[in-house]
């Protein structure tokens, strides 16, 4: 037990390592939100008539709504007019490429370990590098435009694109959705738009990497994936944030609309600031996502890694709509010290023979709090539908938390729906079979844990998942016994 | 608050009625006052509370309920819904009141000691004193905190320490033949250590006009004390009912709880379970067979708050019609209940396309070394298990009663009194058509 304690001491003590601050000069509004500001940002972005006005609705809407109060977690009142609502790095002329870029810039990536040339080199992966709500520098962008895939900032996507932004933006998630959404439609500052054209296969993984800088800055995100016909790809989103001792809220919104036999899968490694141990600072993140599978036999998969904020609401969701089409949701979330995490998903069936897949995995340490959150909804006209969910809960340490609230709801009698949790430890034996067998403890403890999140690691993509499994070693080695 | 003018219409009204029944000076009435006060802050709840989204209960007690009329004396014979075989102390109430004539107490005083709850609150007996409305929390819950200002009769059942007793049934019977009824009852069950016995509560009714009962039973189970309890909901279609039942179970206690709702309007059963000591087992059972357009809401907490109990819970049901079914567990395990082990699971069935199921398993969990789990389905007939009946020459009604009654079996398998295994027996088969 002793040495537990010190290697939990060891590791809870750690300071966050992406934790620093690079000083680029930005370009902010005054703090504060109203109408002003937001013809602000719009002005800032050059942004058409319409999406100032569909800013304004959004506004408009914002202010007559109330904060959810729901979700089962606890923190002091944000005062929204304390926030800076756009905040740019400052950029005399538009890079064309790379060696345009600030440098500065580019070495904030290079300690994220994600250069951008090298990843355009090595990996393969065309990264969409946003820092402080603007897209810095887009790679890969022409091996994507020979193929019609749109890939771009979606400030970009507005000047270039607007037809598309016009149809599809705010058509999964409306803007007057939850308090959060209303909020982001109406100061999104910027985010990704990818348009995969008819039958075509995605050949690469597509990848966004965020990354929160200037303090006391809202960042608001929004991606627009659009999946036509027949058309397969595979999105990245990952996410590292500097230290920070004051909150930072963060409400972002995903939209993924999948058309006829499309397949989207969605996946998240969400490593922002959790605070330190005492619970001091630390990310908001109130996210909105949700995909539509509009068509027939389309697929989405959210897959989500999450390990950092302070406190995590988010429900990555999936309308079924079109008949066979499918949705999964793999989670691992993973809480430490005084984090909180309220996650989980929801499944809406509404076509025939739909099919939904839930597996999510808790794990909470130190004083955190966990909980999953999820609804399964058949509608009555979704004959045959299919749901199997699996939530499980690991606890380490006796002060913190797990919790299930999973909603179940059928009109339809030929559905079958299963659901089924479990809230345990590790068991003595388990931990026991392997000092049988010269695993030291900690070793063990890792072991175990991998292999009970490995059924999420699997899904996601290779590149993440050695990343996912360094942040699951990192926040959980040896805090059990 | 979201209260629709409606809702915080019928609140007021209720409010109303109470303030007007309530005697004040009579021991008891300050806590009245209190609850009364609690009821009028807190209004019927409305249409997006989270405990009654699914159960629109001030919109339907809006809709269907006068509350003008006063509750009528009843020539109802409560013959027919008496379980004829069990041998037992018989107690009858007919439309909230104490039917003297019908019921028959065969247990010596030494075993257990009965009187009017408002009697013994009118004569300072410890234990009422000491148990009762301290464990029905009145002050979150608005029908319990309507109960705890209104109720107008009620029993004390006191089983003496190291007794083994008959079982004790009580009729709750509602005769709405001459117009609306509206009761509210309430008893408190103190089982003192080392004794065992079983409570069984009836819930019948006739009458074509609507009637509506409120209804809260507290149950005190002491050290290694036994308590058995039945709900046998067996109502017309006119039926809505509240009920609360709640358990406080010291260590090396043990409960079983059998829920059987077979009809009814709307039927809300809230069953909690409060654990606090150690070694204590619970297990809580029960089937909702539903069809027309019943509503039947059971909703379930169990709160373990110390070390090495143990918890299990089974609830199945069985939709037809237009009915909903609708289902909600919730598992606490406080900091200090290590080593507890607690299991739920909910099973459903819907027979029809217009049946609905609502069913939220919650397991809320703050100690490390435990084993919890939940799981749930909804599902139609065995297609297989069809099949395989078919195949063997069973027509297809046959096939069906035996498939439903099967699962139906997993419950009645679990009753441990002979007889009422029986006559619970022949109610479910009746109800699901048997006829092999």
């Amino acid at each position: 037990m002793n040495k537990d304690n010190q290697v939990l001491e060891e590791l809870t003590s750690k300071e966050y390592e992406h934790g620093w601050t690079i000083d680029i000069e930005t370009d902010s509004a005054p703090k504060g939100l109203n109408e002003g500001i937001i013809r602000f940002i719009s002005a800032k972005k050059n942004e058409p008539e319409w999406l100032l006005e569909w800013r304004l609705k959004a506004y408009r809407q914002w202010t007559k709504m109330t904060e959810p109060k729901w979700p089962n977690v606890t923190y002091p009142p944000i005062d929204y007019q304390d926030l800076i609502y756009y905040s740019a790095p400052k950029q005399k002329v538009q890079p064309k490429n790379l060696e345009d870029v600030d440098p500065e810039l580019i070495k904030t990536f290079e300690k994220l370990g994600i250069s951008l040339t090298e990843q355009k080199r090595l990996t393969g992966v065309a990264v969409d590098a946003v820092i402080d709500s603007v897209s810095v520098a887009t790679t890969y962008k022409t091996t994507l435009a020979e193929l019609g895939i749109i890939f771009c900032s979606f400030s970009e996507a507005v000047k270039e694109h607007p037809e598309l932004v016009k149809k599809y933006m705010g058509s999964v998630v409306p803007v007057n959705d939850n308090y959060f959404a209303a909020l982001n439609s109406a100061v999104f500052t910027d985010g990704s738009f990818c348009y995969i054209p008819k039958g075509v296969r995605c050949p690469m993984e597509l990848s966004t990497y965020f990354r929160i800088n200037a303090a006391n800055t809202g960042q608001f995100e929004r991606t627009l994936i659009v999946a036509d016909e027949g058309s397969y790809v595979s999105y990245l989103e990952g996410c590292t944030a500097p230290m920070r001792d004051e909150n930072q809220l963060h409400a972002a919104v995903v939209e993924i609309y999948a058309m006829k036999d499309a397949q989207v899968k969605y996946s998240t490694v969400q490593n922002w600031y959790p605070g330190d141990k005492h619970g001091k600072g630390g990310i908001y993140n109130f996210v909105t996502k949700r995909g539509l599978c509009f068509g027939d036999g389309s697929k989405i998969s959210w897959t989500q890694v999450e390990t950092g904020s302070a406190i995590t609401w988010k429900y990555p969701s999936c309308i079924l709509k079109g008949d066979n089409s499918m949705g999964e949701f793999y989670s691992v979330a993973v809480t430490n010290n005084y984090q909180q995490a309220d996650t989980g998903t929801k499944m809406i069936h509404i076509g025939k023979n739909t099919k939904s897949r839930i597996v999510s995995k808790g794990i909470s340490a130190g004083h955190s709090q966990n909980s999953y959150r999820g609804q399964v909804k058949i509608m009555k006209r979704a004959e045959n539908a299919r749901n199997f969910s699996q939530c499980d809960s690991l606890l380490m340490g006796d002060k913190c938390g797990a919790h299930t609230f999973p909603y179940i709801d059928v009109e339809n009698n030929s559905a079958r729906i299963e659901h089924e949790a479990t809230t345990s430890k590790i068991g003595e034996d388990q931990i026991f079979y392997c000092l049988q067998r010269g695993i030291d403890e900690e070793s063990a403890v890792a072991l175990i844990v991998n292999g009970y999140a490995k059924e999420v690691l699997n899904q996601l993509p290779m590149e993440f998942a050695v990343e996912a499994q360094k942040l699951l070693a990192l926040t959980l080695e040896g805090s059990v016994g | 608050m979201n209260v629709s003018v409606n809702e915080s219409n019928i609140s007021s009204e209720i409010a109303q009625l109470i303030e007007k029944d309530l005697v004040l000076d009579i021991p008891g009435s300050s806590l009245r006052k209190e609850a009364l006060e609690i009821f009028k802050r807190l209004g019927l709840p409305a249409n997006k509370a989270e405990e009654y989204k699914d159960t629109p209960i001030a919109r339907l007690l809006q809709k269907n309920f006068s509350f003008q009329s006063p509750s009528v004396r009843s020539t109802a014979d409560p013959a027919s819904f008496l379980i004829p075989s069990l041998e037992a102390n018989v107690i009858v109430f007919i439309n909230g009141h104490y039917s003297k004539e019908n019921s028959r107490i065969i247990s010596p005083d030494s075993e257990i000691a009965i009187s009017s709850l408002a009697d013994a609150l009118a004569a300072d007996d410890p234990v009422v004193l000491k148990h009762f409305a301290k464990h029905a929390d009145f002050k979150v819950d608005a029908l319990t905190a309507w109960n705890t200002a209104a109720w107008n009769e009620g029993l004390f059942l006191h089983i003496r320490k190291n007794q083994v007793t008959k079982p004790i049934i009580i009729h709750h019977i509602q005769d709405a033949v001459a117009g609306e009824v509206v009761t509210v009852s309430r008893n408190l069950l103190v089982v003192d250590g080392g004794s065992k016995t079983t409570l069984i509560e009836k819930f019948d009714s006739c009458g074509q006009a609507n009637h509506f009962s409120n209804h809260v039973t507290e149950v005190v189970v002491a050290e290694n004390a036994e308590a058995n309890f039945y709900s046998i909901q067996n109502d017309n279609g006119n039926r809505y009912q509240y009920n609360l039942t709640q358990f406080y179970q010291l260590n090396n206690s043990r409960v079983n709880t059998y829920s059987f709702t077979l009809n009814g309007k709307m039927i809300r059963n809230n069953l909690q379970l409060l654990l606090d000591g150690e070694g204590i087992e619970s297990h809580m059972f029960g089937l909702y067979l539903l069809d027309k357009d019943s509503l039947a809401d059971n909703h379930t907490v169990v709160d373990h708050r110390k070390a090495n109990s143990f918890s299990n819970e089974l609830y199945k049901g069985i939709m037809d019609g237009n009915s909903k079914g609708v289902f909600n567990g919730k598992i606490y395990v406080r900091p200090n209940a290590q080593k507890t082990n607690a299991f739920q699971a909910n099973r459903n069935i819907l027979l029809t396309d217009k049946a609905t199921v609502n069913t939220k398993p919650q397991l809320e969990i703050w100690a490390d070394d435990v084993k919890c789990s939940h799981g749930c389905t909804t599902g139609q007939l065995d297609e297989e298990a069809m099949f395989y009946l078919r195949t063997r020459g069973i027509s297809k009604d046959t096939a069906r009663a035996m498939v439903l009654y099967a699962f139906a079996g997993e419950i009645l398998d679990n009753v441990n009194h002979p007889e009422l295994k029986h006559y619970l027996d022949q109610l479910v088969s009746e109800r699901l058509h048997k006829n092999f």
